[in-house]
């Protein structure tokens, strides 16, 4: 077997990854041997790379199976990591003006997060349960670090560890299942496991290594049951570490759940949707109802993400193109809305710090009427109203549920969405009706760029944007198989 | 040019209604005033130019005549159709076997409607200007007034069931309206919510005939579907419990619409309380014009309504039981304004006896007169109300003679004119006495159960008529005051522009009848030449009720005089007399006062149990079910639930861990069982 690492062009659909794995290395020189702390230079330098790995990805597209079959890269894989470089730059853009106070003004920050980066991109062209695994632990391992980042934080430190061992946990599960899938099928490639599944009748032994596969990436998307560390992180981590959760992530464990159900267990498609199905309706029905409880912005943003995954999911469950396809758009339209949120709330600085909790935000619409019109919007696309971009993707999943008669898991999707509707104008509902009580700071400028361009393409959406991502989700999916 | 004369009639009112309605703020009263009167005034002579068009075709052309010729020998065979002008505005709604447009139809029948209804409006609107001026809100009532005429003239000028009742139902929301014109006070407002609720249960007759019309006849276009009619006999409908004649049950569920529109007899309870509204109103929505809208639809509707001879029957019944029925009412009425409203209610019934019998052009013809004189009197009624600083209550005025005798005069003409003062067998009388003898001596021409019945019912109803009419004015003006002394010293002459339109009126009260007695009763031919098929006549009618005995003819006189002796009796020469009767009487006394009782028992019937079935709804169902258990009680399991959700985050590693493993066993369990691998 002749090896890729000899040619130099041959690796050319791996360019993207080897130019991040060079200048996060690079990076990481540059902030060691300095005696300063340099976090606005190597935080300027990490967006810049990641914009060019971006360009590189989407003006010299290379597709192909890498390193044995370790690696591939084709139209799916490259819509996810266009979503995940946007969702990381969007992190690294709002940390800017709040890094000092979050402590997060290390030079190690912005290289952890361009590991992180890596590794996702790594684990949406995972086409081997080996490479799989080395990917989701670089990524996991930055990101137990950057959770932690912030030491002298009992709630960061707090927040760090439960990741970390609820996050071995789940590593543990998913290696157990890629045991199990290996010990029934013989195969750790992808391709391969699919042709082994086909030849024959599913047995027990394969289910079990689905559902442990399944959970440990259920933990990465944080949907219910293996979603309870997502509110303690995302509240006990330094606010801009929670942007870069809550987007990027997201969307690459996601990438990784739909390729392995869609692509590698078509052949029991029936056995995983069952699975898909379930985690789907639990995650939308119990963040709805979750959610409500919450005061904390940052909480309150965690069960929303738990919830909107669960929409996700429902487009999963169709098991259909449509359904990946809708998967595809709902994730780029959940990761604009979260990297604007989050823009949002790091703008909202008073005297007292920056905001935490829900009643901080009374009367910003008298304050701040920019802001508040962005959270508002941001809000009313949460919820899926039209003609706002967070109801054309709840449509896209929820027809695609309907068309393969899943009609009750749309029904009960549409209710969670009803349920949700309360918690999100409940923030509306103080921001436009309740008195000032705190004086912000004007927002800085990159704040102000990222909630316009947000607020921006959540609310044209259907007349730019819809159309030509609708078009690329659809050559994604349809990539897969 | 014709085309353009109708729409002006038409929309100049819509026009002014706007004008007045969405500016009447900021171009102030008086211009509001001004446009919508010299609008209608403007509609009123170019209704005029159009009827007096039609009236010497008619009349005087070789061809009309020919033309109803064809119609008499076609009559019999199939529809013959009806001689009209028709305009099409604009298309309305075109779907599958439905095709409707906004149409301006002109016909003999509409044109004798756009007379009486730009006539009597353009007057009540001039008058308004006078007796409305120290309202504050004159310019919104103006524009009600012109809205009303619209829609009225939408009604008359429809070619369609649909655009029909577009305007019934526009002539009911003015009403609305204007009887809650003064909406501070909570009698106008309830007499206008009764009369909107009241027209609601003939309204739902009158859609579910419209349907029924569809489905029959399969056009709501009046010429198409009438010509359908003659394929009707012997076809029956599923309705309710049984299957019945088509066309008797179409035409009676229509009819139900006319009973509530012309406060007929159990649908009537509302119109004495519309007197609530302002007068000119009284004069114009409730005598002249939309109550008279009843009688104009069975009219419309007469090739229908010849089809079903037990639709006809029951229009003769209730039409001749509310002419009796309201005439007793009006004896002891004492607001001077309910009295001519009882009388409106039993003239409506007059008018649909005639309808009954098949003597459509007699019932058309007392409508017209009855246009002029109870428009007439209703003005006089509120230019007597306006010298005596709006008090209603006759018992309250007398001697009114001398302060007002314009006004006096002008109610004399009406009273004439009502009771139908005039000689038999000769052109000389008031214009009542043409059209009541006429519908009269149709009754007894038709030698039918129903006719004799009419017949004297009506007899009996014009003796009160006589009587309530005179002992009106001699209670109102004869005789010693009654009214304080300081109101009686105050008490004026109307400004003239309240006069005029009385006078104009008053010259309608004389001269309609004997000018117009030939076109239509006097003369079987020239009735058929002048309507051309707008309403079925029939001559054999026309030429029976002319050869009744002469004792059948002269009885409508010896009615009248026999009122007129008694009223004169009872309030002239031994005033006393009728409080000792009432004593003697007191029962009787009491059950007209009260109206025969309908208000209460209609209250006891279905104002309280309605209100008791709200209120349980509100309370047991609205209240209690849905806001209570469905809405409170989902927004507090939402709470209990979040409330244990929110309990399971509780912070410890190990029920995060313990979550996460139970998750995958739950998984396993469930993708093993649905797999069907256990």
């Amino acid at each position: 077997m002749t090896s890729d690492l000899t040619d130099i062009f041959a690796l050319a659909p791996a360019y993207p990854e080897l130019a991040l794995v060079i200048g996060a290395v690079l990076l990481l020189m540059i902030g060691v041997f300095q005696k300063n702390n340099h976090f606005m230079t190597i935080n300027g330098l990490a967006i810049g790379l990641m914009g060019a790995v971006l360009v590189l990805l989407l003006f010299a597209p290379s597709d192909g199976v890498l390193f044995n079959g370790g690696f591939v890269q084709d139209e799916f894989s490259r819509f996810m990591k266009v979503l995940v470089l946007i969702g990381s730059i969007g992190a690294l853009l709002v940390s800017v003006s709040a890094a000092e106070e979050h402590a997060l003004n290390k030079f190690e920050y912005p290289v952890l997060v361009l590991l992180a980066t890596l590794g996702m991109m790594m684990m949406i062209s995972a086409n081997d349960l080996i490479s799989l695994y080395v990917a989701l632990e670089l990524q996991s391992l930055s990101l137990y670090v950057v959770a932690a980042l912030k030491r002298d934080s009992a709630r960061a430190t707090e927040a760090g560890l439960k990741y970390f061992v609820l996050g071995a946990l789940s590593s543990g599960m998913l290696l157990y299942g890629a045991s199990m899938v290996y010990g029934f099928t013989g195969q750790t490639e992808l391709g391969a496991i699919t042709e082994a599944i086909a030849l024959g009748e599913p047995s027990i032994g394969l289910i079990f290594g689905l559902v442990f596969l399944l959970a440990g990436l259920a933990f990465k998307i944080s949907a219910v049951p293996f979603h309870m560390w997502t509110p303690d992180v995302y509240e006990g981590a330094p606010t801009p570490v929670t942007a870069f959760f809550a987007a990027a992530p997201k969307v690459a464990a996601m990438a990784l759940f739909v390729r392995l159900t869609y692509g590698t267990f078509a052949p029991i498609s029936t056995d995983w949707q069952q699975i898909v199905i379930f985690i789907s309706i639990l995650s939308m029905v119990l963040a709805a109802f979750a959610a409500i409880g919450q005061n904390n912005v940052k909480r309150l943003i965690a069960y929303s993400s738990i919830g909107h995954v669960g929409f996700a999911l429902v487009g999963l469950s169709a098991g259909s193109q449509a359904g990946v396809q809708g998967v595809a758009i709902y994730m780029a339209v959940y990761l604009a809305m979260t990297i604007g949120l989050f823009a949002c709330i790091l703008s909202l600085k008073s005297d007292k710090g920056y905001i935490e909790q829900i009643s901080d935000m009374k009367g910003l619409a008298q304050s701040r009427p920019f802001i508040a019109v962005i959270i508002a919007v941001m809000m009313f696309s949460l919820i899926g109203l039209p003609p706002l971009a967070g109801f054309f993707a709840k449509w896209q999943v929820f027809l695609a549920a309907v068309e393969a008669r899943l009609y009750w898991l749309a029904v009960i999707g549409v209710l969670a969405s009803a349920v949700s509707a309360f918690y999100y104008l409940r923030i509306v509902r103080t921001m436009y009706f309740d008195e000032p009580e705190n004086n912000f700071a004007a927002a800085p400028m990159e704040l102000t760029v990222v909630m316009g361009l947000a607020g921006l393409f959540v609310i044209t959406y259907v007349f730019t944007f819809g159309g030509p991502i609708a078009r690329m989700a659809e050559i994604a999916a349809a990539s897969l198989h | 040019m014709q085309a353009f004369l109708f729409q002006v009639i038409v929309l100049a009112p819509l026009l002014g209604a706007l004008v007045a309605g969405l500016l009447g703020r900021s171009i102030g009263h008086r211009p509001a005033e001004i446009i919508t009167s010299s609008l209608l005034v403007l509609a009123g002579l170019c209704s005029w130019i159009v009827f007096l068009g039609i009236l010497f075709a008619g009349g005087g052309a070789e061809h009309g005549a020919e033309a109803a010729g064809h119609g008499e020998e076609a009559a019999h065979a199939a529809f013959a159709l009806a001689e009209s002008t028709k305009v099409t505005l604009f298309s309305w709604v075109h779907v599958g076997d439905l095709s409707l447009d906004w149409m301006i139809r002109v016909d003999t029948l509409t044109g004798v409607m756009l007379v009486v209804v730009t006539t009597v409006s353009a007057l009540v609107h001039i008058y308004s200007i006078g007796y409305m001026h120290e309202d504050p809100h004159r310019a919104r009532f103006f524009a009600y007034l012109s809205l009303f005429t619209f829609a009225m003239l939408m009604l008359v000028t429809a070619d369609n069931f649909l655009q029909l009742f577009f305007g019934w139902e526009g002539v009911g929301l003015a009403s609305y309206l204007l009887i809650g014109f003064w909406y501070k006070k909570p009698s106008a407002n309830a007499a206008a919510m009764k009369a909107f609720i009241v027209n609601r249960v003939g309204d739902f007759g009158f859609a579910l005939g419209i349907f029924g019309a569809f489905m029959m006849l399969g056009s709501i276009n009046f010429d198409e579907a009438f010509a359908q009619v003659s394929h009707m006999e012997g076809v029956t409908i599923d309705f309710l419990w049984g299957q019945w004649d088509a066309m008797t049950v179409i035409c009676l569920l229509l009819f139900l619409g006319a009973m509530g529109k012309s406060a007929q007899f159990l649908l009537h309870t509302w119109l004495p309380d519309a007197m609530e509204g302002p007068t000119p109103v009284s004069a114009l929505i409730h005598a002249a014009t939309m109550v008279t809208a009843g009688v104009f639809m069975v009219a419309r509707l007469s090739p229908m309504f010849e089809a079903s001879e037990v639709a006809l029957t029951v229009v003769i019944y209730v039409g001749a039981i509310t002419a009796f029925f309201a005439a007793t009412v009006g004896l002891v009425q004492n607001d001077i304004k309910r009295v001519i409203a009882y009388s409106t209610c039993s003239q409506l019934g007059y008018m649909f006896v005639a309808l009954g019998l098949g003597a459509y052009s007699a019932g058309i013809f007392h409508l017209f007169t009855h246009a002029f004189f109870k428009a007439l009197l209703f003005l006089g009624a509120g230019s007597v109300i306006h010298a005596m600083h709006h008090e209603q209550d006759m018992r309250k005025m007398g001697g009114l003679r001398t302060k007002i005798p314009l006004t006096y005069a002008m109610m004399m003409i009406g009273t004439l004119a009502l009771t139908g003062v005039g000689i038999p067998g000769t052109p000389i009388g008031f214009a009542g006495f043409f059209s009541k003898d006429a519908i009269i001596e149709s009754a007894a021409g038709a030698h039918t159960a129903a006719g004799d019945f009419a017949f004297w019912m009506l007899v009996i109803a014009a003796v009160f008529t006589s009587f309530y009419s005179w002992r009106l004015v001699h209670l109102t003006f004869h005789g010693k005051t009654r009214a304080s002394r300081e109101t009686y010293s105050h008490a004026h002459e109307s400004p003239n522009v309240m006069m005029i339109p009385l006078y104009v009126l008053a010259a309608g009260a004389v001269l309609s009848g004997v000018l117009f007695h030939e076109v239509f009763f006097a003369n079987a031919e020239h009735v058929t030449a002048f309507f051309r098929n707008a309403i079925v006549v029939d001559e054999h009618v026309i030429e029976e009720a002319h050869h009744v005995a002469l004792w059948v003819k002269w009885s409508p006189a010896i009615a009248m005089i026999i009122g007129f002796l008694v009223a004169w009796q009872f309030y002239i020469r031994r005033p006393d007399l009728p409080k000792a009767l009432a004593a003697e009487h007191s029962g009787l006394y009491q059950f007209l006062l009260n109206k025969w009782y309908f208000d209460e028992l209609y209250d006891f019937i279905f104002v309280r149990p309605a209100k008791w079935l709200g209120r349980a709804l509100w309370r047991g169902f609205d209240d209690w079910l849905i806001d209570g258990i469905i809405v409170g009680g989902l927004a507090a399991r939402v709470k209990d639930v979040t409330d244990r959700v929110v309990r399971l985050q509780s912070g410890y590693l190990y029920h995060y861990a313990f979550a996460m493993l139970i998750g995958v066993a739950a998984l396993i369990t469930w993708a093993i069982a649905t797999g069907g691998l256990l």
